[in-house]
């Protein structure tokens, strides 16, 4: 057993009490728009910052939905019933998200394969040209996307951040990290069983790369569902708002209701928190992964 | 004759591996060539036009490297660029240095403890630049914010200051915001890294006499270069890149304090009233920073390889 001299011991106190400090520091904005969208409007504008509510009102809430209403969704040209804003921008946002996600990790899992396990010509050229664009500037492409959006018809629609989301590199990159690590020995004894391509790639490869998905899956849905400046070049209009652009509208028409913009910050972060907190684990893997040879 | 089947086998195998290779890249190559290289390409002959929003066209008319004359001669893209630089040479050591720093304190601790810790520094960016910056907004602010109130009721400041208002502030009100949503990366890679550092190569410096730091320094930092050099990357990447917080928060405001390149390519392509829509200009400087970052990227590699 190691003996610990006092020096290291009085170090280790004090950087534990750093670090807590620091978690507070850190914790104190969400708290801080948690209790701001439930504090009344007397606490908000308060002289001395109040601290904890004196009373929990759903107010700032109501304000919120009450604001402005749109159809709940429009799929080729239905207009779903009438609700408040924010649902339709938390509808949309959702499906955003989903949507890249799933486009993400499909295209990605194949692609990651072909570039791991298999040799064809052109091979080495294309992973190259995936890693150097990962060092690009994502939004230095976003004006010139626009114009070819704006070509396609798809500008102003949900798909035209959902495109880019899945064409970006990184999930390609992550997913032939992890595809490295399938053993040669398998796909060749599937093949001299006579397995299809496609069966082989569904029976054998998805299984051994699924904390990869997992990974992509959760850094994908995150990363689309905050990429405001995506969103506010694409989706001009409104009727396709999302949440992070529902609230920095709000925020630049309403700059005083504090209580109101606490309300859609509450709103826009604590979904993405959740689903952030449910699936943690794979999410450190994924960066780490991601990282091996970066 | 044995070798001729051999080859001929083994290129009817080749066809095969290209024939796979290429229908599972496909799909992926759609979305990677269609709208990441095309639009990059895009950028780099607009950058050469004076092609406008409202163009029907892809292209406006071609004028050589006028854009990029214009550039060099544009104070407000000047100041932007010195401001980008700036949040770049701050950031960027400040969250390397910290995120370090925190990886080392906590990754020996216990599983839970440790996954907390990790989470909470990863949670301003999970929360969105947007909800973000709106409470950072509310905590700034000159009348109802708590900074001025915890401020001034600990008698550290006399009088609250109008910290996004005043044009020695906002740049770093922006940079202190910037600073809480990049480490969480980062610290997330080097609690990894310190748990890979070789074991045996540190209890073998131990039983030399080695101290903490010079094992810290000879043999951890040594091992963890490389990933050292990721972070340096994408914290660059990043801190260049810095648009959300400044839209939200002063639209480079005061008097031009806080305008960054991105932003300014934002404001040139959708606000700007003179030449609205001037998207050649604006992609040039998109062309600037790109290669601006990439010259960056390159010689932080070349350091570290160096070393």
């Amino acid at each position: 057993m190691k003996i610990e001299n006092p020096r290291s011991r009085a170090y280790k106190i004090v950087s534990m009490i750093i670090l807590v400090i620091l978690a507070i520091l850190f914790l104190f904005p969400l708290y801080w728009i948690i209790t701001g969208a439930f504090k009344p409007a007397a606490d908000i504008y308060a002289q001395e910052p109040v601290l904890w509510p004196t009373e929990w009102v759903s107010k700032n809430f109501e304000n919120l939905f009450n604001k402005r209403t749109a159809p709940l969704f429009s799929i080729f040209g239905i207009e779903g019933p009438t609700a408040p804003a924010a649902f339709r921008w938390l509808i949309n946002t959702v499906f955003m998200s989903v949507a890249s996600m799933l486009l993400t990790c499909l295209t990605a899992a194949m692609a990651g394969y072909a570039l791991a396990k298999k040799r064809f010509v052109g091979r080495a050229i294309l992973f190259s040209l995936i890693v150097c664009a990962m060092a690009l500037p994502k939004q230095v492409i976003l004006i010139p996307l626009l114009k070819e959006m704006a070509a396609l018809k798809l500008y102003d629609s949900l798909w035209a951040v959902i495109f880019p989301t899945v064409g970006w590199p990184f999930g390609v990159f992550l997913m032939k990290q992890f595809s490295e690590s399938i053993p040669g020995e398998i796909l060749e004894a599937t093949r001299i069983d006579g397995a299809s391509e496609a069966k082989t790639f569904v029976t054998v490869v998805l299984p051994m790369v699924k904390p990869g998905i997992g990974a992509l899956a959760i850094f994908t849905f995150i990363n689309c569902w905050n990429d405001y400046f995506m969103q506010l070049v694409m989706l001009p209009s409104g009727q396709n708002f999302t949440m992070p652009l529902g609230i920095a509208t709000l925020q630049a028409e309403t700059s005083v209701d504090m209580g109101l913009l606490m309300a859609g910050a509450a709103l826009a972060a604590l979904p993405i928190i959740a689903v952030f907190l449910l699936f943690q684990k794979y999410f450190t893997q994924g960066i780490t992964m991601g990282a091996v040879k970066g | 004759m044995a070798k001729q089947t051999q080859s001929k086998m083994s290129r009817a195998l080749q066809r095969r591996e290209n024939i796979a290779g290429y229908v599972f890249m496909l799909p992926s190559l759609v979305f990677f060539l269609g709208f990441v290289i095309i639009p990059m390409f895009i950028c780099i002959i607009t950058s050469l036009t004076n092609t406008n929003m409202h163009d029907p066209g892809l292209f406006g008319g071609f004028i050589g490297l006028k854009n990029f004359a214009d550039l060099a001669n544009d104070k407000v893209f000047l100041k932007g660029l010195v401001n980008t630089f700036v949040i770049v040479l701050v950031s960027v050591p400040a969250v390397c240095a910290f995120s370090l720093w925190v990886s080392s304190a906590i990754y020996k601790l216990k599983g839970p403890i440790l996954s907390a810790f990790r989470c909470i520094f990863y949670l301003p960016v999970v929360t969105g630049s947007v909800a973000v910056t709106v409470v950072w907004k509310w905590m700034y602010d000159n009348y109802t914010g708590i900074l001025n109130s915890a401020l001034t009721s600990t008698g550290i400041l006399e009088k609250g200051i109008n910290w996004l208002g005043d044009p020695k502030t906002a740049l770093w009100c922006i940079i202190v915001i910037l600073f809480t949503t990049s480490v969480g990366q980062p610290i997330v890679l080097y609690v990894s890294a310190l748990g890979n550092v070789d074991q045996t190569l540190v209890e073998a410096a131990q039983v030399d006499g080695a101290t903490d730091l010079q094992v810290f320094w000879k043999i951890k930092w040594a091992q963890m270069m490389p990933t050292t050099l990721y972070i340096l990357v994408i914290t660059t990447i990043n801190s260049f890149q810095c648009f959300a917080l400044i839209q939200l928060l002063t639209q480079g405001g005061p008097n031009h304090a806080t305008d960054t390149v991105m932003y300014y390519i934002y404001y040139t392509a959708f606000k700007l009233t003179e030449q609205a829509g001037h998207f050649g200009y604006a992609n040039a400087m998109g062309v600037v920073l790109a290669i601006f970052i990439g010259a960056l990227s390159a010689l932080q590699f070349k350091l570290a390889k160096e070393k």
